[in-house]
């Protein structure tokens, strides 16, 4: 079975296609990284899959169910997105945020049980924010938000995760903290992850497919090894790279290289 | 803290204490004294505790315009706390979306036109105010759904339209009734008897059951709309239903009590710092708090001047106005 799969989805806002023709799928188990330079559609593409927005060509289902058929809340039930760019300006505490992640298990009028507060508990402690937990989320750092939306997301206990731009407000450890949570929910739970990332290499590292998008249109994809190489990034990207191997990790490894040394001014 | 059945029961009782006390203190207060035993006596049992002349006081002139004060104070602020989250802006009130406008206008013509208060006036002012937040929810849908903002920038446009019209008809009349015309355009609870009432409050109650039922919801959108779909909120069908179950009630309440500024836009800011943002506690409180507020203001726009009654408009403003600063420079520290 596939959590997703698109065929030749195809998606514009106005007259320009953002999303053009892209073809993938996504299994349970698997963890997929997104690529690609700003502007090439990632975000719309995540947008497209989570059914926020509606592709004009092409077909996309998840679970072997069209997309379109599925109603928010059972959508809701299985697939969980972190977005980027969230507001928080309503005067929430940690846990009730953390805790909207049980609202699509939950009847119109039902509360929380314990069970559910236990779910919640149990994600902010593997985000490591369970300390915050009656801190108001107006009052957050940028990292804390991030990881507080991270909880959300696993509280909904979904089969996919979405997530776009993750690591943007995580110092390096906690980047390495949600790419290997991430492995782990793929490993040993079986979800299936979909995460957009801008840093090539902490995705080589942890990924076991790559995506990457130039002006709309999957480019390349395939494993970090098959497609983390100069001939297809560097001019998807515009810049020259040195490509050599991670002496931790055996894995590919990006450095882009300046066009030409800097200057030192007198 | 946490939200839970037995904390919005507990908070609810207490407020409805609160409540209780101040419609008792309204309903005893005023150039004639009642005594509350007598005022309890009469109302929850055994009638003969007061003489004939006291009793109309009490059941004629003070009783229905408590119970209008309360029902008006809570639909304004439960109005306020859900246009708030819909249009995730804190300076949204329930008047926003053009009801205040059209309700006056029609308010208006029927005033000037020498209707009487009920159905004639209150009709028209129910139905200006309906038709003009149709208008601009008409004007503000598109393709892609009901847009916050552009909602937000209609109704301002119609307000200020309907203003210019009143502003107009106002200069342009010699009629005696202007008098009239301002005290409603102030607020005025003291027009309305149990007739009205009997209409208001039922509505008043099935449409706050049917707006807590969605209190969950609301607390996704106001997080973004994107971000409560992903939470499986049905975004659109929520905030439509909404959007037409508030400006009815509203419109309703409206037509009863003119135009009373400022309950819509504070209470539940007060309520937010109060009891937090969790509107399954939120919009209770704000409905027991609001009704409690508005009697309380209308008790003292009654006995502030020994000349003449005040509107009740202007006590909540002015009570509501400093208040309010505070609040915002207490937010910006």
């Amino acid at each position: 079975m596939h959590l997703i799969e698109a065929r030749d989805l195809s998606f514009r806002y106005e007259s320009e296609w953002v999303v053009r023709n892209v073809t993938f799928t996504l299994k349970p188990g698997e963890f997929l990284g997104l690529l690609g330079p700003n502007g090439s559609g990632k975000s719309s593409l995540l947008k497209v899959v989570n059914g926020i927005l509606r592709p004009q060509q092409g077909q996309i289902s998840f679970e072997n169910r069209e997309l379109s058929s599925w109603s928010r809340r059972r959508l809701a039930q299985r697939l969980a997105m972190v977005a980027q760019e969230v507001q928080l300006d309503f005067p929430f505490t940690v846990l009730e945020l953390v805790l909207m992640g049980r609202y699509p298990h939950l009847g119109a009028l039902e509360f929380e049980s314990d069970r559910d507060l236990a779910i919640a508990r149990e994600c902010m402690e593997r985000l490591e924010i369970h300390d915050l937990e009656n801190r108001l989320v107006t009052r957050l750092s940028g990292g804390e938000r991030q990881r507080a939306l991270v909880a959300r997301a696993l509280c909904q206990r979904p089969r996919c995760l979405l997530m776009d731009e993750p690591t943007a407000f995580l110092d390096l450890r906690h980047q390495l903290d949600l790419f290997t949570l991430t492995r782990e929910l793929t490993v040993r739970h079986g979800v299936g992850a979909l995460v957009i990332s801008h840093d090539i290499n902490l995705a080589a590292q942890f990924c076991d497919r790559l995506l990457v998008m130039d002006r709309g249109r999957l480019a390349v994809q395939g494993t970090p090894e098959e497609v983390i190489r100069p001939e297809y990034l560097e001019s998807i990207y515009g810049c020259r790279l040195q490509v050599d191997r991670s002496p931790f990790s055996g894995k590919p490894r990006v450095t882009p290289v300046p066009k030409e040394e800097v200057k030192e001014y007198p | 803290m946490r939200v839970t059945p037995v904390r919005i029961m507990t908070t609810s009782l207490l407020l409805l204490g609160v409540l209780a006390v101040v419609c008792l203190l309204s309903l005893t207060t005023g150039p004639a004294k009642l005594r509350s035993g007598a005022v309890l006596a009469e109302l929850f049992g055994s009638p003969g505790a007061l003489d004939a002349m006291e009793r109309t006081i009490l059941m004629r002139v003070r009783l229905p315009r408590v119970l209008l004060g309360a029902l008006v104070g809570g639909t304004l602020a439960v109005g306020g706390v859900v246009f708030q989250a819909l249009l995730r802006n804190p300076l949204a009130e329930p008047f926003v979306l053009g009801v205040m406008g059209g309700s006056a206008f029609g308010a208006i013509l029927g005033i000037l036109g020498g209707w009487a208060f009920f159905p004639g006036v209150t009709g028209v002012a129910f139905a200006g105010g309906i038709l003009t937040i149709a208008l601009v929810i008409g004007i503000a849908g598109g393709r892609t759904g009901i847009h916050a903002n552009t909602l937000l920038l209609s109704g301002v446009i119609v307000n200020a339209f309907f203003s210019a019209a009143i502003m107009f008809l106002l200069s342009v009349t010699r009629n005696q009734e202007i008098h009239n015309v301002l005290r409603w355009l102030m607020g005025d609870l003291s027009l309305s008897t149990f007739r009205e009432l009997a209409i208001l409050a039922p509505l008043v109650l099935i449409g706050f059951t049917l707006i807590f039922a969605s209190s969950r919801s609301l607390n996704l959108i106001v997080m973004g709309e994107e971000t409560a779909m992903h939470l499986g909120v049905q975004v659109e069908r929520v905030k439509k239903g909404l959007l037409l179950l508030v400006s009815l009630v509203v419109s309703a309440a409206v037509a009863l009590s003119g135009i009373i500024g400022f309950v819509g836009l504070i209470i539940p800011h007060v309520l937010r710092i109060l009891v937090g943002s969790d509107h399954r506690l939120l919009l209770p409180a704000s409905l027991l708090f609001g009704a409690g507020f508005l009697v309380f203001c209308d008790t003292v726009a009654r006995v502030a001047t020994t000349q003449t009654e005040l509107p009740v408009g202007v006590i909540t403003a002015l009570a509501g106005g400093p208040f309010f600063m505070y609040l915002l420079r207490r937010k910006r520290r």
